[in-house]
């Protein structure tokens, strides 16, 4: 009765019946990436300042090192140098985003890296070196300076496997690995636990809590095209979202201009911080007709010109480059090139090891001998749960850090190396604000609590038992497909209404859905369903950010005449969307804190010089 | 798009069968990992095929299946690797849960057992901004140990391992390389510490050289290099010990 791909069960007690598990958690942390490892340890240093006894319990549906933040590679910024300043990294990141970033916070965050960045080395953490001893910064795309500490070409990989380490050495944080969240449990405007399920067993775990972090990613596998680990569907994201925390700026979606073409795999930046350049097929630079140049020199990068400019602007320029018909083939991928081969091999080796490797294994080249074909690929989500600068959400108790986060830092377009210091500087920052909420409030009453994890248990039971017709694997395809169609590197209204009503219509047949695998252990196709069902919610609102912003910032380009240009007048304000259980989505549009530095013209190349950025 | 047939073993402990092997066509071309080809099996043919993976290329560490025998990760094998059939089941010497899926706890315990982090007296540093310093490692401080820190967590030192297979409490290849790589950092006081970890028996001393560990690393760790090092050091722990008797 085996082998077919239909396997029926009776039920165990797990979900359909039985007692679910309960504990008490004075602080849960969702996510064991870079940002809920930071928020785990600066708790539990928190609690022991205040000599407050606190159980810190960190869940993650993979094991913590094998969190996306593994897969980083350039580097974390942070001002170092004597030459460097904290006005000029705050200038960077301000005009970076567009002047869509909260300036409060931008000012926090710049102040905060330094000291982040050294705290992760006092843990062990393997930066690069100079020949003295002292670490070693590289140049990185829209940073003015270079300001990027970076471990080789592994960054986030070694900043992940250190965090993790070091948090063993703290008894007080306990872990449920391979644990997947299901939903926050909220009780009178305040976060009161969260219901998770034991992929080992499929059994359900209600954990009370007085304090809620969300660290849980961003939510690139939206997009068919991308540089992001399978686990990246925005969960956080869509559980804070039905319990009526806006998602904020979402429409801003970063496609990084060099991934390899079939997979997705990321090119880092660094390449061309180290000197890599970008030719079309006839090995023209083409950056240099897109407001980017002078051409530099070959072997002479230089900050905010030509391939160090920002990645909206390479992705777009790729976008131009294939419309006139300049770009090369590669497989079925339109690509340009990414040529290292004057950095020579010894230099590349000691530089660029990984991504010698990535190019070797994936697509058979040897970056030393033969330029690199790469394609952009969606790569990082800019917007996220709306939070305050504390990172606390309009649900008490329940904060949010990392990517899945919209504190305000990235505004219209993430600068490269800033997203690894947020997860630290904010991480933290929750963490510390989790542990002293916890140590003032309560845990709130049972019944209230029991009931909504009970309401998750008749959900995953209906999903077991629907009939339906739909699977899947065919939804998911379709989600994706179209939101590269419609919300891709440039976008119309057209195109963007028809992903609109795909998406809507995905979700209604989404409650049709039917599993083929029924059983409890590591169900792990439950687990892309129960993904999918996230990933549509979060899909609309960025669907109905990026319709209703009629104008260009950052990321975020639209093709129709009137709304080419960046519109201060009308749109400098963060789009809200909130979930609406009877209906469509409701969109709002919140002001930004511009109190700093007043919008001005995002210029690179030859074109930003003397303007104040 | 030629095709290849995959042997997968499975096993789904709900149903109360031992293990048995299943085939599946798999269409492939110069680019398709395994990993791939168990997605295409997964939504294509077979939605209850089970097994990790998360960032596909060869960093996650999630992925690890014996290949023909030998263990590898997934998101970097290529279909186009191999002549005849390709066999996959889950990794060796670990109990097997569902499909490729293994128990991962006992090499969890095993890392956090040597005490894999930086110990020393000042790690947190205060709030005071002036206060913010790195310490000083050269380059040539770092080579010393940089090879020892790429371990992805993957597991497949310990399917090599002849010694796991025999006694699943051995430290293990990965363990006892994540040790010695905190031992060699300059910045480290804690080998004293963790030398009584290795030293004992399920220490570097169970280790009898076979080396299979180096070959199947998938990150040239050289884990095994790492242990035979950590055998002269525990040496001289031990001499030491004998003569401050
Ligand atoms: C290829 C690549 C390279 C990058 N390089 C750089 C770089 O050089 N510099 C830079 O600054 N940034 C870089 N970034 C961006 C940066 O790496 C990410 O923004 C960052 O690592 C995100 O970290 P995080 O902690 O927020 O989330 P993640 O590391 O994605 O962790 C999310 C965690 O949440 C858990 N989780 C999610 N959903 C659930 C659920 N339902 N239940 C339980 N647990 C759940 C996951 O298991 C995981 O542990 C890069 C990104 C990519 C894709
Ligand atoms: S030493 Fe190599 S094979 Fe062993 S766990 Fe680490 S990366 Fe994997
Ligand atoms: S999927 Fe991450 S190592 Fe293979």
């Amino acid at each position: 009765m085996m082998t077919s791909g239909s396997v029926d069960l009776i039920w165990p007690a797990s979900i359909t019946g039985g007692a679910m598990q309960q504990q008490d958690i004075d602080i849960v942390i969702v996510g064991g990436g870079g940002a809920g490892l930071r928020a785990a340890i600066a708790a539990a240093e928190s609690a022991r300042k205040e000599n407050s006894q606190q159980r810190i319990m960190l869940l993650s549906k993979v094991y913590p090192m094998r969190s996306h933040t593994v897969s980083a590679e350039g580097g974390a910024a942070a001002v170092t140098s004597d030459e460097d300043t904290l006005q000029a990294h705050f200038d960077d990141t301000v005009a970076g985003g567009d002047w869509l970033a909260e300036q409060g916070v931008v000012d926090y965050f710049i102040r905060h890296a330094h000291r982040e960045l050294v705290q992760m080395e006092r843990w062990g953490c393997p930066w690069s070196r100079k020949p003295d001893g002292s670490v070693q910064v590289r140049r990185f795309g829209g940073m003015k300076t270079a300001r990027t500490w970076f471990a080789a070409d592994k960054t986030g990989f070694h900043m992940l496997h250190t965090l993790f380490q070091t948090s063993l050495k703290y008894p007080e944080i306990e872990r449920l690995d391979e644990y997947f969240v299901l939903d926050i449990a909220v009780v009178d405007g305040a976060v009161a636990g969260v219901i998770a399920l034991k992929i080992a067993t499929g059994e359900l775990t209600l954990l009370r809590a007085k304090s809620v972090i969300l660290a849980t990613g961003g939510a690139g596998r939206l997009f068919r095209f991308n540089t992001n680990a399978g686990i990246v569907t925005g969960d956080g994201m869509a559980m804070a979202f039905r319990h009526g925390v806006a998602l904020r700026d979402m429409e801003f979606v970063q496609y990084h201009p060099t991934g390899l073409p079939g997979s997705g795999v990321l090119i880092t930046e660094a390449c061309r911080g180290e000197g890599g350049i970008l030719v079309n097929k006839d090995g023209y630079r083409y950056l240099q007709d897109y407001g980017l140049g002078p051409e530099t020199p070959l072997g002479e990068p230089q900050n905010k010109y030509m391939e160090l400019g920002p990645r909206d602007k390479l992705s777009q320029a790729f976008w131009q480059e294939q419309q006139a018909g300049r770009t090369g083939k590669f497989g079925d991928s339109d690509v340009v090139y990414l040529d290292l081969r004057h950095l020579g091999k010894d230099y590349l080796h000691e530089r660029l090891p990984f991504i010698c490797e990535l190019a070797n294994v994936f697509i058979n080249i040897d970056p030393v001998k033969e330029p690199i074909p790469i394609r952009p690929a969606v790569h990082y989500t800019m917007g996220g749960i709306e939070t305050d600068a504390n990172c606390e959400t309009c649900i008490k108790g329940l904060y949010a850090a990392g990517e899945c986060a919209s504190v305000g830092l990235h505004g219209a377009n993430r600068l490269g190396s800033n997203s690894l210091s947020e997860l630290l500087v904010f991480g933290r920052l929750a963490g510390e604000q989790a542990s002293q909420r916890a140590a003032t409030v309560a845990f709130a009453d049972s019944p209230a609590l029991e009931e909504q994890a009970q309401a998750q248990k008749t959900r995953l039971a209906q999903l077991y038992d629907a009939q339906g017709e739909e699977n899947w694997v065919e939804l998911k395809r379709e989600l994706v497909l179209s939101m590269e169609t419609g919300c891709g590197i440039y976008r119309e209204a057209e195109g963007m209404q028809d992903t609109l009503e795909t998406i809507r219509n995905l979700q209604a047949r989404y409650r049709n859905i039917r599993l083929q695998d029924k059983s409890q252990a590591y169900n792990t196709e439950l687990m892309q369903c129960l993904e999918l069902g996230h990933g549509l919610g979060i899909a609309e609102a960025t669907c109905l950010g990026a319709l209703e912003r009629k104008e260009s910032r950052g990321a975020h380009k639209r093709l129709e005449e009137n709304f080419q240009q960046r519109d201060d007048v009308n749109y400098l304000k963060h789009s809200q969307v909130f979930f609406n259980a009877e209906g469509p989505a409701q969109l709002h549009w919140q002001d930004v804190d511009t109190h700093l530095s007043a919008p001005a013209e995002r210029a690179y190349g030859d074109a930003g010089k003397g303007i104040k950025q | 798009m030629m095709t290849k047939k995959l042997s997968i073993q499975r096993y789904l402990p709900e149903q109360g069968n031992a293990p048995y092997w299943q085939d599946f066509d798999v269409p492939f071309d110069d680019s398709t990992s395994i990993l791939d080809a168990l997605n295409y099996v997964k939504e294509e043919l077979d939605g209850s095929l089970t097994y990790r993976w998360s960032c596909r290329m060869a960093i996650c560490g999630s992925c690890g299946v014996m290949i023909n025998n030998t263990p590898k990760l997934g998101c970097n094998s290529f279909l186009r690797e191999y002549e005849g059939p390709v066999k996959i089941a889950p990794l060796a010497h670990f109990p097997v849960e569902k499909d490729l899926i293994v128990d991962m706890e006992p090499f969890l315990d095993h890392l956090a057992a040597v005490q894999p982090y930086l110990i020393d007296d000042s790690r947190l540093i205060d709030d005071n901004e002036e206060g913010t310093q790195t310490y000083k490692q050269t380059p040539a401080q770092m080579e010393k140990y940089k090879q020892f820190a790429g371990c992805i967590n993957c597991g497949l030192c310990y399917s090599a391992c002849p010694q796991f297979g025999l006694n699943p409490e051995f430290l293990g290849p990965a363990a006892l390389t994540l040790a010695h790589r905190y031992n060699l950092d300059s910045r480290d006081q804690g080998k004293k510490q963790r030398m009584a970890q290795m030293s004992r028996e399920e220490g570097v001393w169970s280790c009898t050289f076979v080396g299979f560990c180096s070959a199947v690393c998938p990150k040239n760790v050289d884990p095994a290099a790492a242990v035979n090092q950590g055998k002269v050091e525990s040496a001289k722990d031990m001499l030491i010990g004998i003569f401050k008797g």
